[in-house]
């Protein structure tokens, strides 16, 4: 027991546990928005996407501090984001398929870009594989300031712009007709899921980080109908997936913190889809059994049914 | 066309020599639409006839190869753009019910009120007026009592009066409404076009999508016939006619049906 709490106590622990209840919760606010655009793979998209950015700046800089790969990523990312609004405003490719289209070639590149660095004899050990499946043990306390700054401005963003993102995902083409270019709130979310994903990277890795964005929106989704308080609950649902993958990481060995995260908010996933009222499986699996009850005993003594 | 000064006059909107395609496929080609001031209006015409994509033009939302739109909506009725200040709040617009996810986590009040956002502009929260009006517009559908209903447990006809009351919230000049009788039951389309009939008396222009021909006459006092061109535009009684739907609706086979049975039996 002691060793449980001395071990749960850690410094390293502690900040790794705080890196990831900080990403848990801003992924689950901005992918709320990826879940109720119908845009579940954005986040699949972009994070492969940045793999070969954080490998390109590694090899221009020769550094691999964090900022900088990270950096890489960004650029990446929104590279790819741009290439897929491209592709589906200019083209008759559908948003799916430009999707896959992209996120292939640049995640292929960066793959092909990795394994020529790893050969490099005097890099062999860059850890730009960690971004790959993601080492929340490598999180340093200051990674966690810049997500939490990070992730203060996006949910500023989100408050700032609540009803033009509540408007754009319902309607987009009746915000056009209000006055909103949706163009605007489309290239804006794009950026704030991007920069979502970027500060998740290192954590849970580019392969894991679309179930970091999505799971905890698709779980809250279950719960309730208002918009708020989805994104809230996908909040409280990612950070505490966040939090339980990480301790739980810290205390089996060799349990990788990214994988132990994902695994936690899918087993909330799962919880959710099954027991939540109304939308549930469970409550929807009663109601259909008490109303053909229902017909049924009615037809019995009524014996006038249809 | 006789000059800009009685255009000004008659008309709310118009588009000339518009020209849409999608791809390659042209679905407007060279049309001159005239909305007329104060006028019921419906647009008639053959599925894939380019009724929508008529108003989405009009609208912004589809960008023409060729011509131009313009709106003769503020009061010094000098031509303006969808794009100019302030001209949005004036022209409201009602889309197909389907084309937006019902499953949408909202209530028929949130839908209604996003109607008051143009209004209210960019970060601006709605105020208690706001919301004033919308439930004063769900009632008029008949809708206040499903105000915080999830709306995909609304009935489709439910759910176009939704989208109904979001363009009445707008307090606009002008409406573009895209079929809002699909999918409807009797009771509620009769609660429509009371609707539209009493935007019409405050001296408001109404445009409609519609697709049941035998309700023209009844419902509208202005019809445009179209079918990839415009057929005929003009009052109801007199361009609503056999020749004009057949013209519409046969396309290049109206002259061989014509030609073969010149008994020129209705296809209505």
């Amino acid at each position: 027991m002691m060793d449980i709490l001395s071990r749960l106590n850690n410094y390293t622990t502690i900040v790794v546990a705080l890196g990831a209840a900080v990403l848990g919760m801003i992924s689950g606010v901005i992918g709320s928005y990826s879940v109720i655009r119908k845009q579940s793979l954005i986040g699949d998209g972009v994070s492969h996407s940045a793999l070969p950015g954080v490998v390109l700046a590694f090899m221009m800089t020769g550094n691999k501090s964090t900022e900088v790969l990270l950096l890489g990523a960004l650029v990446a990312g929104i590279l790819a984001a741009g290439f897929i609004i491209g592709i589906v405003k200019n083209s008759r490719i559908k948003f799916d398929s430009a999707l896959a289209l992209v996120m292939s070639v640049f995640f292929g590149t960066g793959l092909v870009l990795l394994s020529i660095v790893q050969k490099t004899p005097d890099s062999a050990q860059a850890g730009l594989s960690r971004f790959i499946f993601g080492q929340v043990s490598a999180i340093l306390k200051r990674d966690v300031y810049i997500m939490t700054i990070v992730s203060a401005v996006l949910i500023l963003l989100v408050i700032l712009f609540w009803k033009e993102f509540k408007l754009f995902s319902f309607d987009p083409e009746y915000a056009h007709t209000l006055g909103f270019k949706p163009m605007r709130l489309n290239l804006l979310l794009m950026l704030m899921t991007v920069f979502t994903i970027i500060i998740g990277l290192q954590t849970v890795g580019v392969i894991l980080m679309s179930a970091m964005l999505i799971a905890p929106g698709v779980a809250a989704r279950q719960w309730t109908d208002r918009l708020w308080l989805m994104i809230v609950l996908s909040a409280v649902f990612g950070a505490g997936a966040g939090v339980i993958g990480a301790f739980s990481s810290s205390l089996a060995e060799k349990l990788p913190t990214g994988p132990a995260i994902v695994v936690v908010i899918s087993i909330i996933v799962l919880i959710s889809i099954l027991i939540a009222p109304n939308r549930g499986l469970i409550s929807k699996a009663l109601r259909r059994r008490k109303s053909k009850k229902g017909w049924l005993e009615k037809g019995v003594k009524g014996g006038d049914i249809i | 066309m006789s000059g800009e000064s009685l255009k000004t006059n008659e008309y709310i909107a118009i588009a000339e020599d518009l020209t849409v395609a999608y791809g390659e496929k042209p679905v407007l080609w060279d049309v001159d639409f005239n909305v007329p001031k104060g006028k019921l209006m419906a647009i008639v015409g053959p599925n894939g006839a380019g009724k929508s994509t008529l108003i989405k033009s009009m609208l912004g939302l589809l960008k023409p190869v060729a011509g131009k739109v313009e709106f003769f909506i503020n009061s010094d009725n000098k031509p303006s753009n969808f794009k100019d200040k302030g001209i949005s709040r004036k022209i409201a617009y009602v889309p197909q019910s389907g084309s937006v996810d019902w499953d949408f986590p909202a209530t028929a009040l949130d839908v209604v009120l996003m109607g008051r956002y143009g209004h209210l502009g960019w970060i601006k929260r709605p105020k208690k007026a706001d919301k004033q009006l919308a439930l004063e517009m769900l009632e008029k559908v008949g809708m206040k009592e499903f105000q915080s209903r999830q709306i995909s447990q609304l009935s489709g006809g439910q759910q176009q009066r939704v989208f109904l009351a979001r363009a009445l919230v707008q307090q606009a000049e002008l409406y573009f409404m895209d079929e809002p009788f699909k999918g409807v039951d009797a009771k509620t389309e009769k609660a429509i076009i009371t609707l539209l009939k009493e935007l019409k008396a405050q001296g408001k222009t109404v445009v409609v999508v519609h697709h049941d021909l035998r309700t023209v006459t009844e419902y509208f006092d202005w019809v445009t016939l179209i079918n990839m061109r415009i057929i005929a535009e003009g009052e109801v009684n007199e361009t609503f006619t056999n020749e004009n739907i057949d013209k519409a609706y046969g396309r290049i086979r109206s002259d061989l049906v014509e030609a073969v049975n010149t008994d020129g039996e209705s296809r209505v």
